[in-house]
């Protein structure tokens, strides 16, 4: 089960572990092909030439295989789709829920994964 | 330099936008469309659009994707991402700068910059986005299953929305400023007919409360100034859209006291060569349609200045040569 976006998807909760491990940094997007989630996918494909040094990846929230994202303690009281983690060596460093705007998404990118 | 030299730039890649380019490249006017964000505007926070002639039914995404590709074929070229850091409406030849470092030019502009949802400018509402405050029914409404939830708003959206929400939630509590609904009768109707709805009047949130997620607000009853508070899981806030016009304010260009672009029939603003088109403007509709409309009549009114201006450029110079 994947969505239809332009990004790599994650398909299993082993693709994410790949992929964190492969990776040192790592940006999830965790929704449907929903108002609140499709502009995050836009976002995402747009900064991907820009940020070369992070791996932007999609899963489908309803997946079951998304347990390994929806379980994450780090997402706690998410009732607002998607949910977004971003990775760095293969620790979560921050999670937001429901509908970012592009600024948000950056200032953690440039945050989080600087350098 | 000349490159970077178009017959008209549009400031908004939403209906209005869009539309504007489809008609002006397919004019062979050279044309650039920038937006902040990504293309769509509005339209692409919208699940389902039923109203739009010719199309059945059809998502935001899939139609704004449409428009896009459609002004795209035709020449139009366009700009997402981005931010102006200067921009000069009052010239002949107008001029802006891009944030990264990019220049401009063009003989006319069409500010096309849509709107946004209004939230409620309550503290810690950002916080608890996401957390229990949502602003879409359908992406959000089964995170709520059984849950006692609130909707903000009086207007058809707000109780189209408590309507829908009655499919998951236990109960939910309409909170309104007002004494009465500006929805109409019918979305009344069916709000008032919902055992699951009932109706807070005269009422706003004055606080959100919790620590992870939401659970609980504080209302004021506006006629009593009584403040009460109300466990709940989430509040859905429906009450309306603001125009995005941050970025010309304090400038030359006439808003109303919303901070809507105010404009003629021709949809130019005080400022000549310089349009507006969609939920910006000045107008008492917002709907796709009439956003369409809006950047066609803009678009049209741009080409007949551009055409107007190079012909009275060229008369003088034949005067001058007489």
């Amino acid at each position: 089960m994947v969505l239809p976006t332009n990004l790599q998807h994650l398909a299993t909760a082993n693709d994410l572990t790949k992929t964190i491990q492969e990776h040192n940094h790592v940006m999830v997007c965790c929704g449907r092909m929903g108002p609140m989630c499709i502009p995050v996918y836009g976002i995402m494909e747009e900064l991907q030439s820009e940020y070369k040094h992070v791996a932007f990846r999609d899963m489908a929230f309803d997946s079951p295989e998304a347990h390994i994202i929806r379980n994450l303690p780090e997402c706690r009281g998410f009732m607002g789709i998607p949910f977004t983690v971003y990775y760095k060596d293969g620790k979560v460093v921050a999670a937001t829920s429901s509908i970012q705007s592009r600024d948000q998404i950056t200032s953690i990118l440039d945050r989080e994964f600087k350098g | 330099m000349e490159n970077n030299h178009f017959h008209t730039i549009v400031i908004g890649a939403g209906p209005a936008g869009l539309t504007a380019g489809i008609y002006l490249s397919r004019a062979k006017m050279k044309t650039l469309v920038l937006d902040s964000g990504i293309a769509g505007g509005q339209l692409i926070l919208t699940h389902e659009v039923a109203n739009y002639p010719g199309i059945e039914k059809i998502s935001g995404y899939a139609l704004s994707e449409n428009m896009r590709k459609q002004a795209l074929k035709f020449g139009c070229e366009m700009l997402s991402g981005i931010s102006i850091a200067t921009i000069d409406f009052e010239s002949t030849m107008k001029s802006l700068s891009l944030t990264n470092g990019k220049k401009f030019t063009a003989d006319t502009i069409i500010l096309a910059t849509g709107g946004r949802s209004r939230t409620l400018n309550v503290a810690n509402e950002d916080f608890f986005k996401g957390r229990g405050i949502s602003y879409c029914a359908t992406c959000d409404g089964d995170f709520f299953q059984d849950k006692e939830i609130a909707v903000v708003g009086g207007g058809n959206t707000a109780l189209e929305e408590a309507v829908s929400l009655t499919k998951y939630a236990s109960k939910v509590t309409l909170i309104h400023m007002l004494d009465h609904f500006q929805a109409f009768a019918h979305a009344q109707e069916e709000a008032m007919n919902n055992p699951k709805i009932s109706f807070m009047m005269n009422s706003r949130i004055t606080s959100f409360n919790g620590v992870d997620k939401l659970e609980s607000v504080n209302i004021e009853n506006l006629l009593t100034h009584e403040q009460t508070e109300m466990k709940l899981d989430g509040v859905f806030v429906f009450i309306g859209y603001e125009a995005n016009t941050d970025f010309v304010q304090g400038k030359c260009i006439r808003l109303n006291d919303r901070k809507e672009i105010i404009t003629d029939e021709k949809l130019q603003t005080n400022v000549p060569g310089v349009f507006a088109a969609g939920d910006a403007i000045d107008k008492k509709y917002r709907q796709i349609t009439t956003a369409v409309s809006d950047g066609t009549i803009a678009a049209l009114n741009a080409i007949e200045f551009i055409n107007t201006r190079k012909s009275l450029q060229a008369n003088h110079a034949n005067s001058l040569i007489v």
